[in-house]
């Protein structure tokens, strides 16, 4: 499988064009759609006529049934040509391998991607270390080359800067910066390092700074560069269980037509004797319906479209994930996503930004805002931290209050933030005597009051009053205090710091909602706040002062009533619950325990995107749906080309049914079976692309689909058929 | 008031009376399958059987109960007529001959009630009450029994138990069946039916010539025969015979029997799974396709093109002029809809399409509304499988009332919707490839849907006869036979056995991504599938036998 995926993946313009898109983080949206390019038609030719071997068509019976159709029409007319018989065997054919060429396509683009994953696995040399012990200085154990495929589990390999990490594994020591764009796309270095939750490094990355040493995690040749190769490639794609079920109600349907078809064969010969007087045609003769036309009517009816079309939808599923960088471990995941009643989502980093904003400027003692305003953003210059940034910015918007440059402002000594003070200030200067050197202080409420004290001051009790309210409110409260020399320190005001909540997710909630999943935030905050950011965000429901034991009590406990459920998690600690959970999104950056338990990695360790996994898993499964339902309302317009095309010469009454008033017997039966073998061609992109999908109740869905592609299913082929007829009904032999 | 009026408040009065009474009989019957209390006459019947009535079965066991009674019954059947003429009652008949006992024996035990002979010429009383009538209180017992047993299958969760058989067929003949049996045997003698054991009484007729006229225990066996959709007659004619429906409201309530349980058991589906709704959907897909192909053969019958029909102004040929053309026109489209099997006219003389649309009736796989208790369980199978269709379009694994439909549900409801077709198929190619068909009546595309329509009666365990065909033959008895015995038990099984894989299941709570399966837009999918499948399936046979005629 590997060296012809190896010898025919000629990464052509438009392959490596998807190749390298596909590391970053797919904002582009629905990419890949739009109309099939005939040139990456002919590139899968050559893979798709080598599928029409039968050894490999088994897998797909109705397929297989047309082959051996094709084969048997295919003797009949060698036995007795005729133009009409030649006809019906090369579309026969073509049918074949058109849905060939509709896997050979999906599975091509994956090529493309795996070529690009190959080239980054390098069979590196690795540095293995042979009595490594925690804390041994470097030199004092000894070390060997050995070829980075031999390395086993528990094997401790050292990395140099400019060296290419061997294997997956566990940093146990150093830290190091790593380019990961191999992997992700993502061209900025990444940190890793021994302990907490940073610490997996995955083989084929390179460390760009400092010296680590990792233990191996991986089997040999099971590295996650190897599994992503499998995945992209298809190469070992397990059918899903409602894959499994559809292909069941295939074959179903296909034995009937077949039972339909092949038990047609005494009732023609009855009826052809009874009117001995009809003449003979291409159609019926004495001996019962021709050879060709039972094979026609066969392959007509047996739902060859998604039979065709069916492992090209599952591919391009997975293939979509790809592209927005999550690996899926098995495609019964993606389908899970596509069923999970129950969303868990981490507060920060998901529901609102991973930092806290300064949200509002609280005046105490008669002060006015613009004054606390101005105080704060002084005592913030010098604060690097996210949320001394964002009290500047606050000022900004809020008093416009322009960012004053520390060097414009002389006699100006600033105090950066540190984590022992827990403030930050600056101290100015007595300003031409006017007044004595002013000190103003920023930071932690408790610290800030010890300061106002020590000072001389005494805090109101006001102070006090908002700073307990604004902690009730989940927020964070930041104390100004002046101290101006000559009076007693005194507070201005409270900075009120809360969570932000993401732009866009109270919509994207509803829409969830509107799907019928429940959203569950998890926090660590207190119930209070984690209610009033669950109100702000719009989740159904949260978790507070969560441990991991709670996330997974909560996640058996929706299984016990019959929900999937669905999270993300990065750190060790999420294993278990990324374990349980029925769909389980760890990130890339976190463990290599996390990336274990779950059954899906996000390379751009974006945990919102869990939201586009669950869309896409359900566009695969109503993709699947649709094409099923419009293969088989297909069946009707074919019946009204095939039954009076072989039936209306022995009896003219059934002339009636030939409502689309098709030219000849010949004409009407070659028309059917042209257009069962183009509507494969024509529907390859909707396939690979996938059905459109809105969020919204099941019930609009349905009616919407069911128009398009139910009636539509039934409406297309009557319009196609006769277009087609008006075509060949010139072709000497079928008019 | 005109034919077509007089058609039409027939129909209309016997919807309003089904509309009236499915929601009071079905909570009835609902009642009656879930209640934890034995009376005493059920107590001693356990006992004398040795069941113990709290025993819970799993599939296997259930399924294992219907197919060792149902085996008992037909060895007790066949048995019985190979000895009648050693038994009492017996009116000096000859034992009945093999194949053609194996075949009633077949018959009768799988609810199709196919007769080959005429029935009072060729059974004695004894076999006719003991035998016959017996089961046609049991196999319409056993086919609502199964159908419960789905219905358990989808109301319960994370258990392998289905109930008790013994028990649900004990309930079912003691608390519904005989009740209803006896108050309508009395109400048809009251219309002129007649219930006696005599022998026969030689008349003199009009030219001269000596008949004799049968009488026997025809009322009690005319009442279950509706009811528990069996259609096997006493007389040969059927309901056709005045002595089985005297007058035109005999013929209603006659009709309203037919079609009484099949179109109650839905609300005992949607009382069980807790949800009404869902009931009522079930019952809609029945009326939808019910009404129509009602009126379908109403209008091909009184419009009938054809020499005669023309001239007269309906096809009143093969039909009693005591209930015209509409009432026989109806009551054939109900005895087909139901797996009945009875007739009060001669399907053979109906216009091409209006006997095309009784063979499609029964091509639908008696669903709408089917045998008792088998159309509830046919129609469930129809719903899982557009289910599953739907439920891919929106996006999720299908769910139907809580239970999600995975490959190993697709695979009995595939495996169901397979059999009769099948048996239909094969067994029709197989008398054009043997020229069994010759014993048809006709030739051409009548002949054709003879044949074509004794094995769709046989597959479907409805029982009536396009008539015009011999089937006497050892070949036709045999075949049938089996058509008979595989139409009904090999569904049974799979039927069993998808219950057993629902019940098993923990249900899934229904959100706002769940397909609804109550709206008006599932209720046409039904509608849909249920035809697109027949249609497709059916549709060159039909277009050699009653469509090549009648267009």
């Amino acid at each position: 499988m590997r060296e012809k995926a190896m010898t025919t993946s000629t990464p052509a313009p438009h392959g490596t064009a998807d190749a390298a898109t596909a590391g970053t983080p797919a904002t582009q949206g629905n990419r890949g759609g739009g109309l099939l390019d005939p040139r990456q038609l002919l590139r899968a030719l050559p893979d798709a006529l080598r599928k029409l071997d039968p050894r490999t068509l088994w897998r797909n019976p109705v397929m297989l049934i047309v082959e051996i159709g094709a084969a048997f029409t295919t003797v009949l007319t060698v036995a007795d040509p005729s133009v009409f018989a030649l006809a019906i065997t090369v579309w026969l054919w073509l049918t074949v391998i058109f849905a060939n060429l509709a896997e050979a396509v999906a599975e091509g683009r994956g090529k493309a991607q795996a070529a690009a994953l190959r080239r980054a696995k390098t069979d590196a040399v690795a540095t293995r270390a042979l009595d490594w012990s925690r804390g041994a200085a470097p030199g004092t154990y000894r070390t060997e080359s050995v070829p980075a495929p031999q390395l086993r589990q528990g094997d401790v390999v050292v990395v140099e800067a400019g060296e290419t990490i061997p294997g997956d594994g566990d940093v146990v020591e150093g830290i190091a910066s790593v380019d990961e764009s191999a992997i992700t796309g993502e061209s900025a270095p990444v940190i890793r390092e021994s302990g907490g939750d940073r610490s997996a490094v995955t083989g084929g990355t390179k460390v760009l700074s400092d010296r680590i040493v990792v233990m191996i995690t991986q089997k040999p040749g099971e590295s996650f560069i190897d599994r992503m190769i499998n995945l992209v490639e298809g190469a070992n794609r397990q059918k899903t269980p409602n894959e499994i079920a559809l292909n069941i109600l295939l074959s179903a349907l296909t034995i009937i037509f077949l039972l339909a078809v092949v038990t047609l064969q005494p009732l023609a010969i009855f009826s052809k004797n009874f009117q001995a007087a009809a003449p003979d045609s291409n159609a019926v003769t004495d001996g019962g319906v021709t050879g060709i036309v039972l094979v026609s009517l066969l392959v007509c009816l047996i739902p060859t479209t998604i039979g065709a079309l069916l492992s090209a939808i599952g591919i391009a599923g997975m293939d979509r994930l790809v592209q927005r960088n999550v690996l899926a471990m098995s495609g019964r995941a993606v389908e899970a996503a596509g069923d999970v009643n129950t969303l868990l989502l981490d507060k920060t980093g998901t529901i609102t930004l991973g930092n806290r904003q300064a949200a509002e400027f609280l005046p105490v003692d008669g002060l006015d805002a613009a004054g606390v305003a101005d105080a704060a953003q002084l005592s913030s210059l010098a604060d690097e931290t996210p949320e001394g940034r964002s009290v500047v910015v606050l000022a900004k918007n809020e008093f416009g209050l322009r960012e004053r440059e520390p060097g414009l402002m002389p006699h100006a000594t600033f105090v950066p933030f540190t984590a022992q003070t827990r403030m930050s200030g600056v101290d100015q200067g007595a300003q031409g005597g006017a007044g004595g050197a002013r000190r103003i202080r920023k930071g932690a409420a408790a610290a800030v009051m010890k300061w106002v004290r020590d000072n001389g001051g005494h805090p109101t009790e006001q102070v006090g009053q908002i700073v307990d309210e604004i902690s009730g409110l989940g927020g964070t409260p930041l104390v100004v205090a002046e101290h101006v020399d000559g009076q007693p320190a005194r507070a201005l005001g409270v900075i009120h710091l809360k969570d932000v909540v993401k732009a866009g997710m109270r919509e994207r909630f509803d829409e969830m909602r509107a799907m019928g999943i429940r959203t569950v935030m998890i926090t660590g905050d207190n119930p209070r706040t984690a209610k009033a950011i669950a109100d702000e965000a719009g989740v159904d429901d949260f978790l507070a002062e969560a441990t991991p034991e709670d996330k997974l009590a909560l996640i058996r406990k929706e299984q016990e009533g019959g929900r999937l459920v669905a999270m993300t998690g990065d750190g060790t600690n999420d294993a278990p619950a990324l374990a349980q959970a029925d769909v389980g999104v760890a990130m890339n950056t976190g463990t290599s325990a996390a990336k274990e338990a779950g059954n899906m990695v996000d390379l751009d360790s974006d945990p919102t995107k869990l939201i586009e996994i669950v869309e896409i898993g359900k566009q695969l499964l109503i993709t699947r749906g649709a094409l099923t339902t419009f293969s088989i309302s297909n069946d009707i317009a074919k019946y009204f080309a095939i039954i009076p095309a072989m039936f209306a010469g022995i009896y003219p009454g059934l002339d009636t049914l030939n409502v689309m008033r098709l030219s000849s017997p010949e004409s009407a039966i070659l028309a059917a079976v042209i257009f069962n073998a183009l509507v494969i061609v024509a529907l390859i992109p909707l396939a690979l692309r996938g059905v459109r999908y809105r969020p919204g109740a099941a019930s609009k869905l349905l009616s919407r689909n069911l128009l398009v592609y139910g009636l539509g299913g039934i409406v297309v082929p009557f319009v196609g058929i006769k277009l087609i007829d008006l075509l060949i009904q010139f072709i000497p032999g079928v008019s | 008031m005109t034919v077509t009026t007089a058609g039409v408040l027939f129909i209309v009065s016997l919807l309003a009376a089904l509309v009236a009474v499915h929601k009071p009989f079905g909570d009835y019957l609902y009642r009656v399958v879930s209640g934890t209390r034995h009376s005493r006459v059920e107590q001693g019947i356990y006992r004398l059987v040795g069941v113990n009535p709290a025993a819970e079965q799993s599939w296997g066991v259930y399924a294992r109960g219907v197919l060792a009674f149902s085996a008992v019954s037909i060895l007790f059947l066949y048995g019985f007529m190979r000895l009648q003429n050693h038994l009492w009652l017996s009116l000096g008949f000859d034992p009945v001959i093999a194949h053609g006992a194996w075949n009633t024996a077949v018959s009768f035990v799988t609810n199709t009630n196919w007769q080959w002979y005429p029935g009072e010429s060729t059974m004695g009383h004894l076999v006719q009450m003991a035998g016959l009538a017996v089961q046609n209180f049991v196999s319409a017992a056993v086919g609502i029994a199964v159908a419960v047993a789905l219905v358990r299958g989808f109301a319960r969760s994370r258990t392998g138990e289905l109930g008790n058989f013994w028990v649900d067929l004990t309930r079912i003949l003691l608390r519904v069946l005989l009740p209803i049996a006896v108050l309508g045997a009395v109400v048809l003698m009251v219309g002129g039916a007649v219930q006696n054991l005599s022998g026969g009484t030689d008349v003199t007729t009009l030219t001269g010539g000596t008949q004799t006229i049968t009488g026997g225990p025809v009322a009690s066996q005319e009442v279950i025969k509706e009811l528990g959709t069996n259609g096997g007659g006493f007389y040969n004619v059927n309901s056709a015979h005045p002595f089985e429906n005297p007058t035109t409201w005999t013929n209603w309530i006659e009709i309203f029997l037919i079609l009484l349980i099949p179109f109650s058991l839905p609300r005992v589906f949607g009382r069980m799974v807790g949800q009404n709704r869902q009931g009522y959907a079930i019952v809609a897909v029945m009326a939808i396709l019910a009404l129509a192909s009602i009126t379908l053969t109403n209008v091909f019958e009184l419009t009938g093109n054809g020499t005669v029909p023309q001239a007269v102004g309906a096809a009143l040929e093969g039909k009693e002029v005591r209930f015209d053309v509409s009432n026989s026109a109806t009551f054939a489209a109900a005895t087909t809809l139901t797996s009945t099997g009875a007739v009060n006219s001669f399907h053979d003389s109906y216009t091409a399409l209006g006997g095309g649309t009784l063979l499609v009736n029964m091509m639908l796989g008696e669903v709408v509304p089917g045998g008792v208790g088998a159309g509830l369980y046919g129609l469930l199978i129809l719903a899982v499988i557009t289910v599953f269709v739907a439920g891919l379009m929106v996006g999720r694994t299908p769910e139907y009332v809580g239970k999600k439909i995975g490959s190993r549900e697709i695979k009995f409801a595939s495996l169901y919707f397979l059999v009769t077709p099948a048996l239909v198929l094969i067994g029709t190619a197989a008398a054009f490839a043997t020229g069994n068909n010759s014993t048809a009546l006709n030739v051409g595309p009548h002949g054709m849907s003879e044949v074509l329509y004794t094995f769709t009666s046989a597959s479907n365990n409805n029982g009536s006869a396009l008539a015009g065909i011999t089937v006497s033959t050892p070949w036709w008895n045999t075949a049938l036979g089996l058509c008979m015995l595989l139409g009904r038990f090999l569904p049974i099984i799979l039927v069993l056995a998808l219950a057993g894989s629902l019940a098993r299941q923990q249900p899934t709570p229904a959100s706002e991504g769940t397909l609804p399966t109550h709206r008006p837009l599932f209720v046409g999918m039904v509608v849909g599938v249920t035809v697109i499948l027949v249609a497709l399936t059916f549709l060159p046979a039909l277009a050699l036998g009653p469509l090549a005629e009648g267009l």
